[in-house]
């Protein structure tokens, strides 16, 4: 199959999470969207890797995926204590961090 | 003119302890001012002993340096190294020598009688004590001035003197005119010490170092450029000008009346006034190298003559008038020195002559004054012969003295003063004689006028009345050294001419005076002048004695234009005002406006701006995450937009 395959649904797979975290208000939607665009990157490395004969990009891959469900786990902790407090898990109201 | 090297003997004997003489008034001003309330009762008696006690010192080195032969009469001790960096030395020593040991009997002996004589005049002031403060402090700042062998003690001695002399104008503080007095006499000083110190920069900076020794050896072997000495000299002049009241910065003298009139009569007419022509006279040996400073010496010398003559003509108030007299016999002594070597004896005659009959004088008017209930205007005086015979009798022989009346000091001083201008020679040596002439004239005229308007003629006060006055005779503390001073004004001048006493004296320090060639013989000289002086004397008497004196002067519309001059001060005070104080504040006017508009405009603009811009860039932090998200996603694009564009293309 031809790996150029692998990177244009990456690519996909990339803008779609990036459309999504700036579109959607819903904070567990953002959160997913953040997922799409950590595994298109996931897939880019993985393709490269492979691409080139070397481990590196898949090494890379899995570090990625550790990370992320480190994030995930924060991530989701600090949503939950929003929406506790604020009744809401929309970020736009979320602002009051501002000027 | 030939120079011997500058040779000090080295001090033993009695000369090892002539820093006795600065120390003891000095202590006698710690104590009084340290020990503050407790020593009031006694304070007076503490400040004239310490006057006293340095006056003893200074006659016995006189005595001892009567028993020296001539080439060892001039002392140098080292005291210690002020400034020891390396390249630059500056020691501090004394210098007893022929010049200094006369002003430190004038300084101390004049001043001890003022001492005595404050101890009346002073008694009623609380705050007796802090002036016997201060006028020891004088006396140590003077004798410092006067002792010190190295210019950098000299400028010390001279700023002193000048911090002492605004202290005791102003010691009637809450009197406002008495403070802006001491202010301005402050300020003007300033204006001659700059002088002085450049000059001592210079010579600095030419010789490599400031002691007389060195600085007089370097200008008699000629090693010092004549543009270089001339400058040296005429800022030595400027100096002197400020601190001797000398046109053109004559008008703080004047002003310093509002002090305490025996500070008048030490500080403002007897002593500091005259450390100018002491500085020109121990600076000799630089005034003989250079003909352009000595001319603007004796210009400035005749300036001030008829300057102060003309304006002492004027003036009803008895301090002013004697204040100008001063001006004017000052100018006498600079119109001496500048002449050279022929006039520098001459000059210091006349200096300490007047250092007598002017003191004897000032404590004349301050007797008079505390008689009439401190009323200085001479109007209103009038026949006070009667009712205070001794202020009467010591007044008279100043006032005899200063006039020039034959066999008093003023006569042999004066005369040789006119007689040595006309010496000069050429169309110069007439015009500076005729103004010493001149000046005699109406200093017979001016000092009658306040003689006659005193003591004689019908009293125009009354003793009954509201403004009643009860003259009486001062106490014997005033009395006392007003009669030690008439006796020195009368006998002073014909001991110094005695067998050319005072000349032969002087030699080694003021050069040998070459004995000219007489213009006119002295008799007939004497014979003029004397002639110009009874001239003067009749005028006044015509108008102050023959008519009755008005009680009040009239005003300015009736007299003459010189005289509405005269009043003015000739306008120096303008003239001051529009050249120096106006334009400075203008000046500082400016500067303050530069300094608010442009560089605080600069900060506060600066600051203005970023706030601003901080302001608006703030608005970009809306809270809104995704709009975070965006801007982050830009840069990402620009950022991999950027990477193509460099790697790709």
């Amino acid at each position: 199959m031809n790996p150029a395959n692998y990177l244009i649904l990456a690519a996909l797979l990339f803008t779609i999470g990036t459309a999504g975290v700036l579109v959607r208000r819903n904070a567990i939607v953002v959160f997913m969207s953040i997922e799409l665009m950590l595994n298109a990157s996931n897939l880019t490395l993985v393709t490269f890797s492979r691409l080139h004969g070397t481990l590196d990009g898949q090494v890379m891959a899995f570090f990625v995926m550790v990370v992320a469900a480190a994030e995930v786990v924060i991530g989701l902790a600090i949503i939950l204590s929003i929406f506790r407090t604020r009744r809401s898990a929309s970020v736009d109201d979320v602002n009051l961090l501002k000027y | 003119m030939t120079h011997t090297p500058v040779h000090y003997a080295a001090a033993s004997g009695a000369f090892s302890v002539s820093w006795l003489l600065i120390l003891l008034p000095l202590a006698g001003a710690a104590v009084l001012l340290l020990g503050g309330r407790r020593t009031d009762r006694f304070g007076h008696l503490i400040g004239t002993l310490a006057a006293a006690a340095s006056f003893v010192v200074g006659v016995v080195l006189f005595a001892a340096m009567l028993g020296r032969s001539g080439d060892d009469r001039a002392v140098s001790q080292h005291l210690f190294s002020w400034i020891p960096v390396n390249g630059f030395q500056v020691d501090v020593g004394l210098l007893v020598d022929q010049l200094s040991i006369v002003f430190v009997l004038l300084i101390t002996g004049v001043g001890t009688l003022i001492h005595i004589y404050s101890i009346g005049y002073m008694a009623h002031d609380p705050a007796r004590r802090k002036f016997f403060a201060y006028m020891n402090l004088f006396l140590a700042s003077m004798l410092l001035l006067v002792l010190g062998n190295n210019f950098l003690s000299l400028y010390a001695g001279w700023e002193l003197v000048g911090l002492s002399s605004y202290l005791l104008i102003k010691f009637w503080e809450d009197r406002p005119a008495a403070a802006t007095a001491a202010n301005k006499a402050f300020y003007m000083n300033r204006v001659g010490d700059v002088g002085l110190a450049i000059a001592i920069m210079l010579m600095f900076a030419t010789v490599g170092s400031t002691s007389y020794a060195d600085v007089f050896g370097a200008a008699a072997a000629n090693v010092i450029g004549y543009g270089t000495i001339s400058a040296i000299a005429l800022l030595l002049l400027l100096g002197a000008c400020g601190k001797s009241g000398q046109f053109p910065l004559q008008a703080w003298l004047p002003d310093a009346m509002e002090g305490p009139t025996p500070i008048s009569a030490l500080i403002h007419a007897a002593t500091m006034v005259t450390a100018g022509v002491y500085l020109i006279v121990r600076s000799a040996p630089i005034f003989n190298e250079t003909q352009a400073a000595r001319t603007v010496v004796v210009v400035i010398g005749a300036i001030t003559i008829l300057l102060g003559c003309v304006i002492g003509c004027a003036y009803d108030d008895i301090k002013k008038v004697l204040a100008y007299s001063t001006v004017s016999q000052i100018g006498y002594m600079f119109l001496a020195v500048g002449l050279g070597p022929a006039g520098y004896a001459i000059g210091i005659m006349h200096l300490l002559a007047h250092g007598f009959f002017k003191a004897g004088l000032f404590l004349g008017a301050g007797s008079v004054i505390h008689a009439m209930d401190d009323d200085q205007d001479l109007r209103h005086y009038g026949g006070l012969w009667r009712y205070m015979p001794v202020t009467w009798a010591t007044f008279g022989l100043g006032f005899l003295a200063i006039i020039g009346f034959p066999g008093l000091s003023g006569f042999f001083t004066k005369d040789r003063i006119i007689e040595t201008a006309f010496d000069k020679g050429g169309t110069s040596g007439y015009l500076l004689g005729a103004v010493a002439l001149l000046g005699a004239g109406i200093t017979a005229f001016y000092m009658s006028r306040l003689f006659l308007m005193t003591f004689h003629g019908r009293p125009r006060w009354s003793s009954e009345g509201e403004d009643a006055r009860h003259p009486h005779e001062s106490p014997p503390t005033m009395t006392g050294p007003m009669i030690v001073l008439a006796v020195g004004s009368t006998f002073a001048g014909g001991l110094f001419v005695l067998g050319h006493s005072m000349q032969d004296w002087l030699e080694p320090v003021a050069g040998e005076g070459v004995e000219g060639v007489h213009t006119f013989s002295p008799i007939v000289l004497t014979a003029l002048t004397l002639v110009v002086v009874a001239g003067g004397f009749a005028a006044a008497w015509l108008r102050y004695q023959a008519r009755p004196v008005e009680a009040t002067a009239r005003p300015d519309t009736e007299v003459t234009l010189v005289t509405v001059a005269a009043r003015h001060d000739l306008f120096a005070n303008t003239v001051n005002e529009t050249i120096a104080m106006r334009p400075g504040q203008f000046l500082t006017r400016f500067l303050v406006w530069l300094d608010l508009v442009g560089v605080d405009g600069l900060v506060r603009g600066s600051a203005a701006g970023i706030g601003g811009l901080s302001g608006r860039m703030r608005r970009l932090q809306t809270g809104f995450v995704r709009s975070y998200a965006l801007s982050m996603l830009g840069g990402a694009v620009l950022m991999v937009g950027a990477l193509l564009l460099v790697w790709g293309g």
